[in-house]
């Protein structure tokens, strides 16, 4: 089991001790996160880690699932894409079934002092305030910068009852009678997927897949979704590539709700098939040792999506020291200030023309990506995420701007 | 006896609701958002990016000269010395003028692209009591070298502007001991010209230079 203090090496032992602190001044209150998914899902895999470091640091943290059948996730799904801006019509009947199935969690559970709620799958337990009390917390962790208006609507009503909602990226914030705090996702360096690896690993990896590592690598790590535009990734790599010798390594899994997912893994299968030097990697689920090597063994990691809910593949690059060009959306532009501690672009010619520049001149690019991981290292890591959950606890009982603890 | 309890501090970010898209909308936003959207915006990047050096300039510039692709502009503001204001009242005063004047002479106001809006934030900020004690400068400045870099900054950025002591909170003690020279040297650094290690150096250095008898 990973133990906070093995976090010391990396973040420094102040920073673990001021976790230390922060977590004595909780007084033993009990912490309760209730979410819909045990495993799978980003959420799922942060409260995994996270549950347990809580509980070394003296935190009285506990986790629960709430039950849902079918037709419940089935229509929690119409939401996620509905407040994805996704066209879609929530029928009366499956505003009520969704209430339904809260109702019957909130009846059965316990709760802690503090309930922490993680998405809108759970977002109406709320209801169970009035006659309980306690301090609750509301954690989005999807993009909401255009959530269906509908939804919205529905979903407010629960979120206003809450005394904080918990935001991953500043677009996302609404107008809400509520406070608002941002609180930006997290990588573990101690997982599989970010853990330091020797280079003769990082070099069987690549010739498994029949890379050459001699040759300049770009690659982009993410689903094959219309939203993670590979089809865009392609066609900044070729005109790139009619000025620098380069590879493209596409690699992420090929399951997608997204309707246009086939079409789209479809043609970038026949672009890849047109070029030797394309690289189209399918990966199952537990690759995070793959992934790790692809990204550490790469020259320049693109992130070229069109919408982000925060895009921790780039956290996840630049954790690794590598020059990282993406696009500037959703939470991406937390992680990378551009031309300090990475690249944010615009489109497909400025995403060419990055490579370009990035290949050419190496000492550039190894010093943005030396910035992007002092960025990582002092804000996109699990112990800064540890902190603000703690803070977030904290400050349900204190209402200052400035608080002396 | 004098000693010097050595704080840390902790911020959390909370988000406003409220977005700029031109330089009149920042503008409206930084007359009325609290003081301490004005110290997060003119301090974040300090403190997330305290490796860079030199540092970006303060969120106001940065949008402006990177998404307004306002260079003029964003040069005026990022050249605003945060050093010689002692309020953050001050601080936002100086900025209303510089985007009122520059918005007196505009003719059209260039908006930001689709999403790339400017977003006020604030910060909520935690302070806690370290174990770390000092009774004379020898502890001193063994306490500063471990010290984590969110207690220097607190000491020395927090102190003066945000709680509104007038200087560092180092200088105060220094000056209670008696060194007045060294409380005034570590008081004329501009902190906003160093990288925190920089700055933890730079203090050391004086209290081997100025704080022997």
């Amino acid at each position: 089991m990973v133990r906070i203090e093995d976090y010391a090496p990396i973040v420094g032992q102040a920073t673990v001790d001021e976790l230390y602190l922060l977590a004595d001044r909780l007084g033993g209150k009990l912490v309760q996160h209730i979410n819909s998914t045990a495993v799978g899902g980003g959420v799922a895999e942060i409260l995994t880690r996270m549950i347990p470091l809580l509980t070394q640091l003296g935190v009285h943290a506990r986790w629960d699932v709430i039950k849902g059948d079918e037709k419940f996730f089935t229509i929690t799904k119409k939401f996620h894409n509905g407040l994805h801006g996704v066209p879609v019509k929530v029928a009366k009947d499956e505003y009520d079934a969704f209430l339904e199935v809260n109702r019957e969690n909130a009846s059965t559970m316990d709760f802690g002092d503090i309930v922490f709620v993680h998405d809108p799958q759970p977002v109406a337990l709320i209801e169970r305030r009035k006659d309980l009390g306690r301090n609750w917390i509301w954690r989005c962790h999807i993009d909401f910068s255009k959530p269906n208006p509908e939804i919205w609507k529905f979903l407010q009503q629960f979120i206003e009852q809450y005394d904080t909602a918990v935001f991953s990226a500043p677009a996302f914030a609404r107008k809400l009678g509520i406070p608002q705090v941002l609180i930006s996702p997290s990588i573990d360096p101690l997982s599989e997927k970010n853990k330091d690896l020797p280079e003769d690993v990082i070099d069987s990896v690549f010739s498994r897949f029949g890379i050459d590592r001699s040759r300049p690598v770009i690659t982009q790590i993410s689903r094959f979704d219309y939203l993670k535009d590979p089809l865009g990734v392609i066609k900044a790599y070729k005109l790139a590539k009619r000025h620098a010798d380069l590879q493209l390594v596409l690699a992420g899994g090929g399951a997608t709700d997204d309707p246009e997912g086939p079409v789209i893994m479809q043609q970038v299968k026949e672009e890849a098939d047109k070029d030797k030097d394309i690289f189209v990697l399918f990966l199952p689920p537990a690759s995070d040792f793959e992934i790790n090597a692809l990204q550490r063994g790469s020259t320049v990691v693109l992130q070229k999506s069109l919408k982000e809910g925060f895009g921790l593949t780039v956290s996840e690059a630049l954790w690794k020291g590598k020059p990282t060009i993406a696009s500037a959306v959703g939470g991406i532009p937390l992680q990378i200030a551009h031309k300090y501690s990475g690249i944010l672009t615009h489109s497909i010619d400025g995403t060419a023309y990055w490579i370009k520049q990035l290949i050419h001149e190496p000492q550039y690019a190894q010093r943005l990506g030396a910035n992007g991981r002092e960025h990582i290292k002092n804000n996109f890591l699990i112990t800064r995420h540890i902190k603000d959950y703690l803070l977030l606890f904290l400050s349900l009982f204190r209402q200052e701007d400035i608080v002396y603890l | 006896m004098n000693e010097f309890c050595f704080n840390t501090k902790v911020d959390q970010t909370l988000l406003l609701g409220r977005t700029a898209k031109n330089i009149p909308e920042l503008l409206a936003g930084v007359k009325v958002v609290p003081e301490s959207s004005i110290y997060y915006h003119t301090h974040r990047y300090l403190q997330q990016h305290h490796f860079l050096s030199p540092e970006p300039p303060n969120d106001f510039a940065y949008w402006i000269t990177e998404v307004l692709n306002d260079a003029r502009l964003g040069e005026s503001i990022s050249s605003v010395d945060i050093i010689q204001f002692r309020t953050l009242e001050e601080l936002r005063s100086r900025f209303i003028e510089i985007l009122s004047d520059d918005a007196g002479h505009r003719r059209g106001a260039p908006s930001a692209p689709e999403g790339q809006e400017f977003h006020f934030m604030a910060s909520r900020t935690f302070v806690v009591r370290t174990p770390h004690v000092a009774r004379t400068l020898e502890e001193f400045k063994e306490v500063l070298k471990r010290l984590s870099v969110n207690s220097l900054y607190y000491h020395i950025f927090d102190a003066k502007l945000r709680l509104e002591k007038g200087e560092n909170d180092f200088s105060r003690w220094f000056r209670d001991l008696g060194k007045t020279e060294l409380a005034e040297r570590v008081a004329r650094l501009d902190p906003y010209t160093f990288t925190l290690e920089g700055l933890r150096s730079q203090i050391i250095r004086l209290v081997d230079l100025y704080g022997t008898d």
